[in-house]
Parts: structure tokens; sequence; C-alpha cells
């Protein structure tokens, strides 16, 4: 069985590696950067263009949320700057080596959730669900066994309780299917392409206009 | 993946010659007697011999104290095993020698009985490996194969012959899926108990049972699985050759490690499981009746092509409520084409709904119940039918027949036209189902409140499940639905 050991020797990339290893395998990412000092943030958040996301990066740190580490809508150099001079100072030992990740603020009504796990009993397999800060308590999810086919991974769509969410609402444009699918389909390669990789986790996975975009990632991998 | 066991060497298991019973007792109450009373009360005509301490005869049954002792010639495939753990290592092995190919071993202090219970189960395993001889159980409740007329088990019931295979971790739910078998008429072509599955597990059965014209559908009872992946890598194969359904007992362990990301927190519980399932095309069932329910319905009706359901009803209610269990599953109710509305017409009252559910209106006085849904399941837009209502007249025949009137002539004519027209539309519910290729559905409750009812009994008899809910039917028919969907979507059909 592939289905990893708990107890075994794990590290999570930092968020912007998760996004790079994500990249490669079709998961589409928020354009943004690593800075490592609040006047560096400033300068790429005026390059990328107001409103901005501002958080704390660092191999060590999950559930950025949950610490406060995430600074969002952000309108003015004044309001980065000291955004990025409250995250440093909010970094701790346990943080290992931190950076400040500056990103476009997206707006979108709807968010989804995407991953990998490595189940102890069937071993890797995909996940979509209902993401955002309620993903887990709302729990709306479909897990299928890696690798997927296309005909798969539209049914984990239909699983979704919530379906009818992926249909237009409320003056946005139906969910992009197909680039949901093939975001579910990248998933499934990395699986298979990446048996260091012990999990995936991109939440929220944003619905711009239609289109499924990471904007967060938490990538483990075997050490 | 671990390549299939050859079909044939499951004869020896289902479609023995001869089945020796070993450690036949003379006591009524120990399984060593009821096993053997077993298999010779139900008819199984192939050669039974047993082994005691003491020799003679139990039930007509020739005992030996030794394998020695058996003619050489007498034909036994089987080894139907009482005998304590300690005993079976010989006894396997007398066996094989003389060419039985197949143990099923009821006796426990294996597995499931501490270190040395797993040790004697391992070397079990290796024996029975060694022996080239299939092995089911230990701790198992027994075999069932119809067609042989086999009931080598050590509880009750012998189901009727029918079209569903059994495969269960737990010898109860063989007992509950028969007993369902033996209320409902819908029958079991095979089934085993597989005890502590310690060499043949359930996807072994199930392979077997794809292979097997005597089977049409596979139903299983899972606890724990040992190896998820080759779990799902065959079964996803069973089900490309028949339908499978599955109930599951207790929760995985995918969520014992306390998960960094809401990934792993959401593999929690069995979601992984119920994905599993999906893929791999099998029907999860959540709960036992309706496992065995829709077991049953793919074992007597055709597959739908589509979800458009069309409701036939004698009462208002019902239908009404059976509309909005159809709303809330995967299937559709089908609004009624112009076409089907305008032949209805012609065959009931004017005041009949002339709208899905169809509410016949007293449709059963115009007498038009068959031609009705004849020229529903015709309907190249409906794709299954659920019908409702069987059995009135017959239970007020009863009223009839019980009551102090009972015995008039008038009366006891209404009560034979009544009786007549309730066997008349279950024969044609089924009749149409054939002609059409499509699923007809009948349900009513007096499947359960009275079951000699002529409506229910006549069902019966056509070989069809009469569904005790509109519900359960509306259920079992989604789950039909969502595999033939599942079948067309892979090209397959």
């Amino acid at each position: 069985m592939n289905a990893s050991d708990a107890r075994e020797p794990r590290r999570t990339l930092s968020e912007a590696e998760s996004k790079a290893l994500l990249g490669d395998f079709d998961v589409p990412g928020v354009p943004d950067r690593v800075v490592a000092t609040s006047d560096a943030a400033v300068a790429a958040a005026g390059e990328l263009g107001y409103p901005v996301v501002v958080k704390l990066s660092g191999e060590r740190i999950a559930h950025k949320t949950e610490r406060g580490l995430v600074r969002l809508a952000l309108g003015g150099a004044e309001q980065v700057e000291a955004a990025a001079i409250e995250l440093l100072a909010a970094a701790i030992p346990d943080d290992g080596d931190v950076a400040l990740l500056v990103a476009p603020m997206l707006r979108a009504a709807r968010e989804l959730i995407v991953g990998l796990h490595d189940d102890p009993q069937f071993g890797r397999c995909v996940m979509v669900g209902i993401g955002g800060v309620l993903a887990e308590a709302v729990a709306d999810v479909a897990f299928r066994l890696a690798p997927i086919d296309a005909t798969d991974a539209h049914e984990m769509l239909d699983d979704l309780r919530a379906a009818a969410i992926l249909g237009p609402v409320r003056g946005q444009p139906a969910v992009d299917r197909e680039a949901v699918v093939r975001i579910l389909l990248g998933l499934s390669r990395l699986a298979t392409d990446r048996p260091d990789v012990l999990s995936v986790d991109v939440n929220p996975l944003l619905i711009v206009e239609g289109t499924p975009i990471a904007v967060d990632a938490l990538v483990e991998v075997r050490t | 993946m671990k390549p299939r066991i050859a079909p044939e060497r499951f004869r020896a298991m289902f479609e023995p010659r001869g089945v020796l019973v070993a450690g036949v007792s003379t006591h009524p109450a120990k399984f060593g007697f009821v096993a053997l009373h077993n298999i010779v009360s139900q008819g199984y005509e192939g050669a039974v011999y047993g082994t005691n301490r003491d020799g003679g005869e139990v039930l007509g049954v020739p005992m030996v104290t030794s394998l020695d002792e058996l003619p050489d010639d007498a034909p036994i495939d089987l080894v139907f095993v009482c005998t304590p753990a300690a005993a079976n290592v010989e006894l396997l092995r007398a066996c094989a020698a003389r060419g039985i190919g197949a143990a099923f071993l009821t006796s426990a202090g294996y597995g499931e009985a501490g270190d040395d219970g797993r040790r004697a189960e391992a070397e079990l395993v290796a024996l029975a490996d060694e022996l080239g001889m299939l092995l089911a159980g230990p701790n198992g409740q027994g075999v069932v194969s119809t067609p042989a007329r086999l009931c080598a088990q050590i509880v009750a019931p012998y189901p009727p012959a029918g079209a569903i295979g059994i495969a269960s971790q737990s010898g109860n739910f063989v007992s509950s899926f028969q007993n369902y078998a033996r209320a409902s008429g819908v029958g079991v072509s095979r089934a085993v108990s597989a005890g502590n599955a310690a060499a043949l597990t359930i996807p072994d059965y199930l392979e077997y049972y794809a292979s097997d014209a005597a089977t049409r559908v596979g139903l299983a009872y899972v606890e724990g699985i040992a190896d998820g992946r080759a779990f799902f890598d065959r079964v996803r194969d069973v089900t490309v050759e028949m339908p499978l359904v599955v109930l599951k007992g207790g929760a995985t362990s995918g969520g014992e490690r306390a998960a960094a990301s809401h990934t792993g927190a959401l593999a929690a519980d069995d979601r992984v499981f119920d994905g599993m399932c999906r893929q791999a095309g099998m029907t999860r069932a959540t709960n036992v009746e309706e496992a065995f329910d829709t077991a049953a319905t793919f074992a007597t009706q055709p597959l739908p092509s589509g979800p458009r359901v069309a409701v036939v009803t004698t009462a208002g209610g019902w239908g009404v409520v059976t509309a909005d269990a159809i709303t809330r599953s995967e299937l559709e109710l089908v609004p009624l084409p112009p076409a089907l509305l305008a032949a209805i017409d012609e065959r009931l009252p004017p005041r009949w709904s002339r709208n899905n559910p169809i509410d016949l209106a007293g449709g059963e006085t115009r007498d038009t119940i068959p031609e009705v849904l004849e020229l529903v399941a015709e309907s190249p837009e409906v794709d299954a039918i659920i019908y409702l209502g069987l059995g009135i007249q017959s239970n007020q025949a009863r009223l009839l027949r019980e009551g102090p009137f009972g015995g008039d002539p008038g009366i006891e004519r209404v009560i034979a036209y009544h009786e007549r027209q309730d066997a008349r539309f279950a024969r044609a519910a089924a009749e149409v189902s054939e002609s059409s290729g499509k699923p007809v559905l009948t349900a009513t409750e007096l499947a359960l409140a009275d079951p000699d009812n002529i409506g229910p009994a006549t069902v019966r008899a056509t070989g069809r499940y009469c569904y005790p809910t509109a519900q359960r039917a509306v259920v079992s028919l989604e789950h039909l639905w969502r595999y033939a969907r599942f079948e067309q979507r892979r090209g397959r059909s």
C-alpha cells in the first residue's frame, strides 16, 4: 500500500513554493511576489496594483487565517507598509525563515477547495469541495482515488450537494467546469509523478468571473 | 493486482459433487449437527459424508472416524469443517490427499483469538496455498448455493433460488439478506459468510459471481478492508461485468492522524470510501434494507436508459409523496408528452390528473389500468414507471370475506372480481416491463401489511419485488439509474 505512515518526517513548502509546484501541474495561481522587507512589499504592491493582500509566508506556517497572518484589501502604500511591519513582527521562532507574500486582492463570491490526500487505506486521492474558511464545517466535498480521468472529475463536481453554485450565480457566469477539471487532472498527475508529495491543500480556489484561481496553497512533502 | 482465481476452482465450493462434514455431533443444538442437518434437509442431491468420534450414522448419513474409511470412489469436493482449530491441519491434509478442492471452516480460535490464533490462521493460509485448496473462513457461518440446492451453513434460513450473489464479512448479514429474500421471494444464487476471510476475501467471491451465469448482481457487506487500493481495482473490474451493491460497517481510520491540511481533515470518516465506491461504479447502500432492495431491483428489473420516471397511481396522496421523493433524487418526474396525454384521455374518466403523477381517478372501474401502464411504458419520453395502489380491491375483498356477511353469493362474486383484477394488474406491470424493456416498480405497504393479498403475492409470482414503500422504490430506481449512467458515460451499456 502506498499510503503514508503518519509518523514519517514531513515538511510543508512555503506558500510561494507550493504555488510554483502547483503551477507546473495546471493549477493556476494568482500572480504574486515574495519579498523580505516592508519597503519591497510597497514596491511590489505598486507594480501589482491596489488593492492587495499581504501575508506572512514560511515553510512552517499553516493555517494563516487562524493566526491573523493574512491582511486583506490593503488600498494604499501606507497600509501595506504598516501591515508588512506587523506581520514580520508576528513571526515566532517556530516559524523558521519567513517572507512577505504580496498579491492582488481578488474578489469572488464563490470559493472552492481542491487537494490531494494520502489516505491510510486507499492511498492518494484527489478532492474537490466547497472552499473558504468554513470548508471543514460545511464539509461538502468529493474524493476519488488517483489517478482520475476527466469523467471522474466531472462526476466529482456533480457529487457536491451545493453543485448548483457552479452554475450562474448573482450576475456571475457559470464556473468554467473544464478549467476545474483540468486542475483536478493536474493534481492527479502530481500524485502520480511526485511520490514525495504527501498532501496538497488549495483553499480557496477562488472563482473569478467563472475562472478558478488558487490564492492560497499548502503542499506537504516527505523529507 | 492479484490474478483472479479461476472460476472452475469455485465449483468445488458452490457446485460440489459431494460434501464431507467434519466434526458431526449428535446433539441438535451443536453446530456439527446443524450443519449436517441443513445440508441434507434442503434438497442437496450430492453425496454427503461425515466424520465423528464414533462412526455409525447421523441423520442417515454415514460417519467415519478417519478419512481412510471413506469409499475410494466417494466423489467429495467440499469439506465443511466444524472441528476445533487444533484438528484442522491434519484434516485438511487428508482432504487434499483425497482430491477435495475446497474447505469451509466454521471453526473459531483463529485470527479473532489473540496472537496464538493469528499464528494458527497464518499457518492455515500457508497450508491452503501449499495444498492448492480454496479455503473459506475460518469463523464463518457457511455457504449457500441454490443451483446446487446446497445449504451448508450453521444458521437459517435457506433462501429461494434467484440471481443475487452475497458475500459478507458478517455472517449475520448473510442471514439478514436471506431472510429478506424469503420474505420478498426475490432469491439468491450463491451466498457466503467470509468469516475472518483469511485466504478467500470478499473480492475473490465477487469475481467468481461476476463470471457465474446464475448470478446477476453482487451484494456485499464489508467492514475492515486490508488493502483499499487492491479492493478498489478489483471491484472496479467486477462492476464492468455485473452491478454490485455494498453495505459498509464502521468508519474508516482515515481521520486518525491529526491532519495539518483541510483536505486531510475532510478525508476523515468515510468520504474517501464513498468516493471510491462512485469511482468504481459500485452502488453504496446506507442501510441493510436499502442494500437488499437495490440488489433485488438489479436482479429483477431491466436497467433504465434515462432518469425520466412516470408515477401511475390509483390514489392522489401516494402519487404526490412519490413525486416529492423523485424530485429530491437524481431521477426526474417527466412532464407527460401531449401524445401520451391524449391517449390516456381516451382511457380514463375525465377527472384523471392529466399530469404526472398519473392519478387514475378510479381507472380501476373503467378497467383500463393495464392499458394505461402499457401506453406509459411505450412512450419514448418515459424511462421507468412506479406503480402505486395495487391490492386495494383485494384488501376490501379480505374484509368482505372475513366479515359476518362472507359467504353471500353476491359478496363472493365481488371478492372474486377484486382479486382477479389485482392479480391482473400485477401481471400487467411485469408484462409491460418485459415488452418495453423498462423498469416498472410496484410499491404498496400491503407487501408487509398483508403479504397474502393477491396483489403483492402476484408480484412475487412474477419474480418481481413488491416494494413496501414508494420511497424505497424511488431509492432503488435511483441506484439503477446511477449505475446505468456510470456505464453509459464510459461507453458501456
